[in-house]
């Protein structure tokens, strides 16, 4: 009984055009699991430490959030993965179109082809394949939020008429100005409630990873947040000047239980973090990185495991540019 | 003689033949209490309650704060920061519920009812294996003929009993609760309902809040009568938000004060210095009380080393 579509059954029409239209079938797990073995759930990043943390790659039909300080290499990442994304399967790739939605204007076409030629040099010596690849990239520049909201209501089209399998929107919290209002009386309203929701059900819709960046803000002191039948902090070497200053991720707790993996950038004792911090699938574990010409690329490929508040603190510590 | 002659009142009449009592001699042996059809006494109560079995969540400290693990019949919430392990919780109970009888489970089947897109099928994988291989390490010993049932301690064939219903709306959402009720009078094996999460689409697609209320006091009200006319645990995952109170920021959990009052238990998962620690927030029959617990590759288990002690608050 539980193969049967529900569309086969005897619905009110009204029930079973909804749930046709969301392709919600009375799956059994172990079918999701074989659909998954099949169709290869996961965009690899080229990061083996990372890949085998996340049980294959950034999963599809789920959001993956990446959240840092300024200039620590996020940006670089999406283009490496949309490179990736764009590469034919017999590299790894997922042979296939990439929305990449950019709010800051840092796409640059020029250092994706530069990571393309470092990492793949035998597919971009080739004149004719760097233009195609290049070509499956498609930027849009929204300026406000309302037009991204636009882009992304008329993006439905342009994935059911081009081959989408990636879509990257980088970054997300450039669109919200100001913080996200703390209001004292009764709840708020989450501005991006609405691309939150929409993403996620086209990322499930088409089966694709989708991945957002988002910024940092430095973390005030009334934010340890605690539940009322904890008590106050009893600790007050707490509360003592903290050396480091502490930053935790934009957008507000809301949208922090909204992505489904969150992958934190960091900088501390003198090198660079890739953290998971959020994952379904692994535990928290750190990997030290390096950004070059390549795009980026991992120290270790075995990770430090991470555990407590550790987990979503982020830290900007000895992340000097210059130092390079 | 037929209940249709007796000198009483048309209405008592009326429900008697609508109940299926036609003659006198039917009435003859049935209880005041049988005949109200659904009321029972306090003392029946107890005696199912201790037959009841809990499934069991995977951590010893857990299952004792809970009396023994998740009560059937009862909606219990689970809330929690983003990244405790609420949805680890979730797939932990699918797979748990479907421990056989003869290793001290309920040998039933689970629906997994996902909002967030967080079920990770992989992950599941990974936690019936690992349950599958503590039920054969407690278990080598004993000499009995475990044979048949070790067939079915294969991990794909718990992947097959967890029923999976993705869900992209809250309207979705509702038409899922609406259509377990003609799912679980054909699934009849079906222990546990798992929500994760029941706020996501609650907390994105409503600007009316009057309306939320009404709409999730209906849901919760459905959920509960699924419970018990079906006999099996509801347990529904729930994000947090901050609330001021008291002069200041805390945390609590979403969807208002109004669904505070929906669910029977209430249990918080939240951080320790760096253990993870889950709370009994609201219960009939239980004190409040924390223990630790530990998410690993096999799934929710004890905490290690140095926190083991239950603490009462």
């Amino acid at each position: 009984m539980a193969n049967k579509l529900i569309c086969q059954m005897g619905l009110p029409s009204s029930m079973a055009k909804i749930f046709a239209a969301r392709n919600i079938t009375t799956a059994k797990a172990l079918a999701l699991m074989e659909d998954r073995v099949r169709s290869g759930g996961h965009l690899p990043t080229s990061l083996r430490g990372l890949d085998e943390a996340l049980c294959g790659g950034i999963p599809v039909g789920a959001l993956t959030e990446l959240v840092g300080p300024s200039g620590i290499g996020k940006t670089q990442f999406c283009l490496k993965l949309s490179l990736l994304a764009t590469l034919p399967a017999c590299y790894g790739g997922l042979n296939g179109r990439v929305i990449y939605i950019d709010t800051e204007s840092k796409f640059s076409s020029r250092r994706m082809i530069e990571i393309g030629e470092n990492s793949f040099p035998q597919i971009f010596q080739s004149e004719g394949l760097a233009q195609k690849m290049a070509g499956r990239i498609i930027v849009i520049r929204p300026t406000s939020l309302s037009d991204f909201t636009q882009s992304l209501q008329q993006m439905k089209l342009t994935l059911l008429q081009n081959e989408v399998k990636l879509i990257i929107v980088d970054s997300m919290a450039a669109l919200i100005s100001g913080d996200i209002e703390r209001s004292t009386t009764g709840p708020r309203q989450h501005p991006l409630r609405w691309p939150l929701s929409f993403l996620k059900s086209i990322a499930e819709f088409s089966q694709i990873p989708v991945v957002v960046t988002n910024q940092v803000r430095s973390q005030s002191n009334d934010e340890s947040l605690r539940y009322p039948f904890q008590g106050q902090t009893n600790d007050t070497c707490e509360n003592t000047v903290r050396l480091e200053s502490h930053l935790i991720a934009a957008l507000g707790i809301q949208w922090a239980h909204g992505v489904n993996i969150r992958l934190v950038f960091e900088a501390h004792s003198g090198h660079r973090f890739i953290k998971v911090a959020k994952s379904p699938l692994s535990r928290a574990v750190a990997f030290p990185f390096i950004v070059e010409s390549s795009g980026i690329s991992l120290l270790s490929d075995e990770g430090t495991d991470v555990s407590g508040p550790e987990i979503s603190r982020i830290h900007c510590q000895g992340h000097n540019i210059f130092a390079q | 003689m037929e209940i249709a002659n007796l000198p009483i009142p048309p209405s008592q009449r009326a429900k008697l033949l609508a109940a299926g009592y036609t003659t006198f001699s039917s009435l003859s042996s049935i209880s005041p209490s049988q005949l109200s059809r659904g009321a029972q006494t306090a003392w029946d109560m107890l005696s199912e309650e201790q037959m009841q079995k809990h499934i069991t969540t995977g951590c010893e400290d857990l299952d004792a704060i809970l009396g023994g693990g998740i009560h059937c019949k009862e909606v219990t919430e689970v809330g929690g920061v983003p990244g405790i392990g609420k949805t680890q919780f979730g797939i932990q109970l699918a797979i748990n519920v479907q421990i056989p009888v003869a290793y001290g489970g309920h040998g039933g089947k689970a629906v997994y009812i996902d909002t967030e897109g967080s079920f990770m099928v992989e992950r599941a994988y990974q936690i019936a294996e690992g349950c599958v291989s503590d039920i054969l390490d407690s278990f080598t010993d004993h000499n009995r003929d475990f044979s048949a049932c070790q067939d079915k301690l294969q991990p794909n064939s718990f992947l097959a009993n967890i029923f999976y219903f993705r869900v992209c709306s809250y309207t979705e959402q509702i038409a899922v609760i609406n259509y377990l009720e003609n799912f679980l009078t054909e699934q009849k094996d079906v222990k546990i309902i798992i929500i994760d999460s029941v706020t996501f689409h609650f907390r994105q697609d409503f600007d009316d809040l009057a309306l939320r209320t009404r709409v999730l006091g209906g849901m919760s009200l459905k959920l509960m009568k699924l419970a018990k006319t079906h006999n099996l645990a509801v347990v529904l995952l729930n994000q947090v938000t901050t609330k001021f109170t008291e002069g200041s920021f805390q945390l609590t959990l979403a969807l208002g004060d109004s669904w505070s009052h929906s669910c029977t238990n209430r249990v918080i998962l939240y951080w320790n210095g760096n253990d993870r620690y889950a709370y009994i927030d609201k219960s009939p029959s239980l004190p409040s009380a924390s223990a630790p617990f530990s998410v690993t590759g096999k799934g929710i288990r004890n905490a290690t080393s140095h926190c083991k002690r239950v603490r009462m608050m």
